[in-house]
């Protein structure tokens, strides 16, 4: 329900349809408003806070990309998404990007053709039980009842694990975090099985967190990434670069603090390409120049997003762990800006 | 004779005595305990069975209810006040008051315009559920519509504005084609209208108001009970045309229209309203042109009204049924047309007759608009289910808002269903 | 329905298309022939155009790969290697095991309260409206939430039963209700045909015996009547009834060695004996409870639609008043009865994919939730699960059409 009357939208919509072809990045300029599809609610990854403010490393995410290409990163339509609709929601255009913990796997990057931008957090999936059961390893789950996010890769996953190790189990489907963290502290299962990052900040938020125990076992790679839709070239290229800007400018040194000093004056020539003082990076994105400044400007860069929405310093307190620079001895490494 | 007996009696009482009080067991709150409570043994045995329940419900709930605080912030901050005591935590609904009618969205500063917006909604609906009041409050409810989606939405005052044109363009354009024929006057006004709207959106387009009055506020903004609000009155007001054209069609002779009225009807009533909603959520998008920005709210209200137009046919034509079958042959007998019969003589009778059916099914669909919370739509229920259960303060307080939530939509339906015995009542014109 | 005809013209004009009689209807089924199909048309077009930009093609190959998750009531043998099309029928005959359950125990609710909300009694009366008209008119979705909540929050979880300070116990040892489901004795055979897998044979023995006894039963009571028009004395029936009913039975149970398996906790888990767990409880219960107040408003108008005439006639004729409601009242109230509640039965049918919500695995779980999450194939998934719907939906009124229809007043 934008600014036309609902019917001149149809039959307009309708003879343009045509020409409407055109790339998600003028769809987006023209619009002034960046679509974003985030999930209805995971602290620390994207939930509206009291005020109904978006906040979480997802939305970040999204922020950063609205600022890169429209220069205000508020630019933004938060979409909530299910795991049911998040696919739709993009494949149909309704949304721009997905920035939703969504996994980077084959089938969705090759069949269900999506283009995924990058990992943006590498996860593995891990599994959660009270201390007193007793249980030192996943191996010895055999006959639990396990409480396991309906429609996501973690469903999958448990089911291999289980069926690669021979034993048997219960799963118990439930729609949202939430919901399963209310069924696992009920007692209605054994086991909570997500994310490992998730898994840390479900166990933050009790109220004796040292009655629940992690356990050692990661059973699958979960990279997590923004995605965008498939042969929209363009466009995935300016999300696939924002999300590069910010993990740059955290190996270079730049802080949504020090951005504007270091864009001023500068001796070295990565940064001076990346905040857009040298070479014709932003062009080339069909940006101005200073694209991934904005970005980094308003959100803070890969560290800063990191802390204030999931570091060690927030209830959630993930360490950086694999998702540290390459530098070091993280996963994280960046194609350079040249 | 006479007098020996005269003299016999010694005291003969010439005004009767005042009737003795029945006994106790007889009277006042004995007897109707005795025929209403213990009639039989077996009377007994349920009444206090009954009695058991009502306890166990009461004694369950009161010390919950009255117990309960309504100040707190968090849920860990009342268990610590409650201190091991019964009591409910009802200050989730105080501090999250706001969430629960509205949404998380919708921009506090405006909380106003739905609040105005829902007023007026009453003194709309009220003249056309109570035939009392004056006529000329119509002009109300004919002008809501418009002024409601201005109000809720916001945006340029134009949007209403030409769409509101368009209809009375379609009515002049209507009035003066009638008078030949009534299938020209309506596909002329109706016609008019569109092409009317067509270019007014095109012309309101290219102005582009840069600074309307109202903020604009986007749909899937929209939450929480207001949203039950206006799916549920949204969706019955526009099924209601469709679902005559329905029933009408149904009965038609023309075995196209019919067999297309059938297959609707019954393709719609034979599946669930979820699937429908899973259609609007993650089908129907594909089927409107891309880019046409037709959102979820919209798609959901599409298929909803679909779903109701259905039931409601079926209703109507339960009172097309029931009309005798004189009254369709004293009109054709009166030389009216198809047009002139249904307008003046049947639909009137038949649609009084399925009043109160139309209201079932209003009040059904009213509480179905709760399913939206399954496609991610921030309903009252999903607002409960998603951004207040999962928040780290009120995670784990269920009853209270399921009780409130349960409590809202009770007031709300059975406020409407005793409307609708009421207004049974009131029509029922065969004198028993 | 206008009988009216023009007297033929002799030349045609255009107008005559819709003022004339002879061609109105026809001009008017055209143009919704036309507007029908450029509606049609137009969402194809819309669609291919979108499914093309987009890269997507309308395929059911998915069906047929592994589905890759767990179920965690099946009815059939299902593993996680099995094909996503025995994943839909998993969910199939969950839907209609609940869809079954519920109307069974509606009927029951509905009948009970329906019944009672005309009794003598005050208070029950009351009470009775009461459980209507909340439940009436509060949405199922919330029944359904709280009914779950009540088996998730408040029943005792499997460790509460462990240890030596257990603070739950199991009712005489047999029976267990627990957050994840209720755990009662389980029979099985011990000298069944077949060994473990023939355990469908043994079944389906029992109830080849259970059938044979009730043929033989009618039979005997079709004698008994016959010989009561006969001689006017009626025999007694009942001994050889309870005989024909008991003896076969037992008999057979005993050869084929029945014995009961007591569930016992285990590991994490109670093991053994049946289980019904807590999602199929929850929905079950939530939806009967629900549309029983419906049914209550049906079988209470059908009874009251029952003219007083025939009660009082049966009350002169003697009848206590459970006989006058059994024999007289209740099978003249069915005519009422029954059409609206088939729609009730329909109404639960389509209700029980509100099983989502509880994480119930009915079709709308597995095929239109986890296997559409899956494969992303949104389309293919929505239309089999609408046609399932359909289906079973037009299945059920037929038949209970065809009952309705037998229950109709002969009028001879």
């Amino acid at each position: 329900m934008k600014k036309s009357v609902f019917i001149g939208a149809l039959t307009a919509a309708g003879l343009m349809a045509g020409a409407a072809a055109a790339g998600t990045l003028d769809d987006v300029k023209e619009r002034g408003k960046l679509n974003c599809g985030v999930t209805t609610g995971l602290v620390g990854f994207a939930a509206p806070d009291a005020n109904g403010e978006w906040k979480g490393f997802d939305v970040a995410v999204c922020r950063a990309v609205a600022a890169a290409v429209l220069g205000d990163a508020s630019a933004v339509e938060f979409v909530p998404t299910t795991g049911k609709t998040r696919f739709t929601a993009l494949a149909s255009g309704e949304i721009d990007m997905l920035s939703r913990v969504t996994t980077w796997t084959f089938s969705r990057d090759v069949d269900l053709k999506f283009d995924f931008a990058g990992v943006a957090y590498y996860d593995g999936q891990g599994f959660m039980v009270p201390k007193d059961l007793g249980v030192s390893s996943a191996k010895e789950l055999d006959g639990a009842t396990v409480c396991v996010q309906t429609g996501t890769t973690t469903e999958l996953n448990l089911a291999d694990f289980f069926r690669a190790n021979n034993i048997s189990y219960e799963p118990v489907p439930v729609e949202t975090n939430a919901e399963g963290q209310q069924q696992y502290v009920a007692g209605a299962c054994d086991v909570y099985t997500t994310d490992a990052s998730g898994l840390a900040a479900t166990r933050a938020a009790f109220e004796n967190p040292g009655d629940h125990v992690i356990l050692p076992e990661i059973i699958s790679k979960e990279p997590l990434g923004p995605l965008v839709r498939h042969g929209d070239n363009d466009w995935g290229d300016v999300v696939r670069w924002t999300l590069n800007a910010l993990i740059t400018a955290e190996e270079l040194g730049v802080t949504s603090a020090n951005v504007g000093e270091m864009a001023s004056g500068t001796q070295n020539p990565e940064v001076a390409r990346l905040l857009g003082t040298e070479g014709e990076l932003g062009a080339m994105l069909g940006l101005d120049a200073d694209w991934a400044k904005r970005a980094i400007e308003t959100q803070g860069n890969y560290s800063e997003i990191f802390a204030t929405n999931i570091g060690e310093e927030t209830p959630i307190g993930l360490a950086r762990g694999l998702n540290a620079q390459w530098t070091d001895g993280g996963l994280l490494y960046s194609p350079p800006f040249r | 004779m006479s007098d020996t007996h005269s003299e016999s009696v010694r005291f003969v009482r010439e005004t009767s005595l005042p009737p003795a009080e029945p006994p106790v067991a007889e009277r006042g709150i004995y007897k109707w305990g005795r025929e209403n409570l213990f009639a039989t043994p077996a009377n007994g045995a349920l009444t206090i069975v009954a009695l058991y329940v009502i306890y166990l419900v009461l004694s369950g709930t009161l010390p919950w209810l009255f117990n309960g605080l309504w100040t707190t912030n968090s849920l860990s901050e009342c268990r610590e006040v409650l201190d091991g005591r019964t009591g409910g935590c009802f200050s989730v609904l105080t501090e999250r008051w706001n969430q629960l009618i509205f949404g998380f969205k919708y921009p506090p500063d405006q909380y106003w315009r739905p609040m105005l917006a829902f007023v007026m909604m009453l003194l709309a609906v009220a003249p056309v559920l109570f035939f009392d009041l004056p006529r000329k409050m119509l002009i109300i409810t004919a002008l809501f519509p418009f002024t409601a989606y201005w109000l809720i939405w916001g945006g340029t005052i134009l949007v209403p504005l030409v769409a509101l044109l368009g209809v009375v363009v379609g009515y002049i354009v209507y009035s003066r084609l009638v008078t030949q024929n009534f299938a020209l006057g309506f596909f002329g006004g109706v016609a008019a209208a569109i092409v009317f709207w067509v270019f007014g959106g095109w012309i309101v387009d290219s102005i582009g108001v840069a600074n309307p009055m109202l903020e604009a506020v986007p749909s899937r903004d929209m939450g929480g009970f207001m949203l039950n609000m206006m799916l549920g009155v949204t969706c019955v007001s526009l099924s209601l045309p469709i679902g005559i054209a329905l029933a009408l069609g149904r009965q038609s002779s023309m075995p196209l229209i019919k067999w297309m009225s059938v297959i609707f009807i019954e393709f719609i009533r034979g599946v669930p309203l979820i699937t429908l909603l899973f259609v609007a959520n993650v089908m129907l998008a594909y089927f409107f042109p891309p880019g046409s920005g037709v959102d979820l709210f919209l798609r959901v209200v599409i298929m909803i009204t679909m779903f109701s137009a259905a039931y409601i046919a079926e209703v109507i034509r339960g009172g097309l049924a029931a009309l005798p079958k004189g009254q369709y042959e004293a009109a054709d007998s009166l030389g009216l047309d198809y047009a002139q019969a249904m307008r003046l003589i049947i639909l009137p009778q038949a649609l009084k007759i399925s009043i109160p059916g139309i209201v079932n099914i209003a009040v059904g669909l009213f509480k179905d608009t709760t399913l939206v919370s399954v496609i991610s739509m921030f309903d009252l229920i999903g607002m409960i289910r998603g951004p207040i259960l999962a928040s780290t303060e009120w995670n784990g307080v269920y009853w209270e808002l399921f009780g409130f939530a349960a409590a809202l939509f009770f007031v709300v339906c059975y406020g409407i269903s005793q409307y609708s015995q009421w207004l049974e009542r009131r029509l029922a014109t065969d004198h028993r | 329905m206008t009988t009216l005809t023009d007297p033929p013209g002799s030349t045609f004009r255009l107008s005559m298309l819709l003022n004339d009689t002879r061609y109105r209807s026809t001009t008017l089924q055209v143009i919704a022939f036309i507007l029908l199909m450029s509606a049609i048309f137009y969402l194809y077009s819309n669609l291919a155009t979108n499914l093309r930009e987009a890269g997507l093609n309308i395929s059911f190959a998915f069906l047929g790969t592994p589905a890759g998750y767990d179920i965690n009531q099946t009815l059939i043998e299902y593993t996680s290697q099995s094909s996503n099309l025995r994943a839909a029928f998993v969910g199939i005959l969950n839907t209609l095991l609940v869809a079954f359950l519920a109307c069974i125990m509606a009927t029951i609710f509905g009948v009970i309260a329906g019944v009672l909300r005309l009794s003598k009694n005050w208070l029950v009366r009351k009470l009775m409206a009461v459980y209507v008209e909340i439940f009436r008119n509060i949405p199922v979705l919330i029944w359904i939430l709280i009914i779950y909540a009540l088996m998730t929050i408040a029943s005792p979880s499997p460790r509460a039963f462990r240890g030596d300070d257990a603070t739950a116990s199991m009712i005489l040892d047999g029976a267990a209700i627990t957050n994840r489901g209720v755990y009662v004795p389980g029979p099985f055979f011990t000298r069944g045909i077949g060994g473990e897998d023939g355990s469908v044979i043994n079944w389906l023995l029992v109830i080849a015996v259970l059938i044979g006894s009730f043929v033989v039963t009618r039979m005997v009571t079709a004698r008994a009547n016959a010989t009561q028009e006969a001689t006017g004395v009626r025999p007694n029936t009942l001994w050889t009834n309870l005989a024909i009913w008991f003896v076969p039975i037992i008999v057979l149970l005993f050869i084929l060695g029945l014995a009961w398996d007591i569930p016992e906790l285990k590991g994490f888990n109670f093991s053994g004996g049946l289980k019904v767990g807590a999602p199929l409880i929850a929905l079950w219960f939530a939806l009967s409870i629900y549309t029983g107040a419906f049914i209550a408003e049906n079988v209470r108008a059908g009874i009251q639609a029952v003219s007083k005439g025939q009660t009082e006639a049966a009350a002169a004729l003697g009848l206590r008043p459970g006989r006058v409601m059994s024999l007289v009242v209740l099978p003249q109230a069915l005519r009422v009865i029954v059409p609206p509640l088939i729609s009730q039965y329909l109404n639960i049918t389509k209700n029980s994919s509100l099983a989502i919500l509880v994480g119930y695995a009915d079709i709308t779980a597995t095929l239109g939730g986890i296997t559409l999450n899956q494969t992303g194939r949104a389309i293919e998934c929505v239309l089999l699960l609408m046609a399932f719907y359909l289906a079973a939906s037009l299945i059920i009124s037929a038949v209970m059409n065809v009952y309705n229809n037998s229950m109709k007043l002969k009028e001879r």
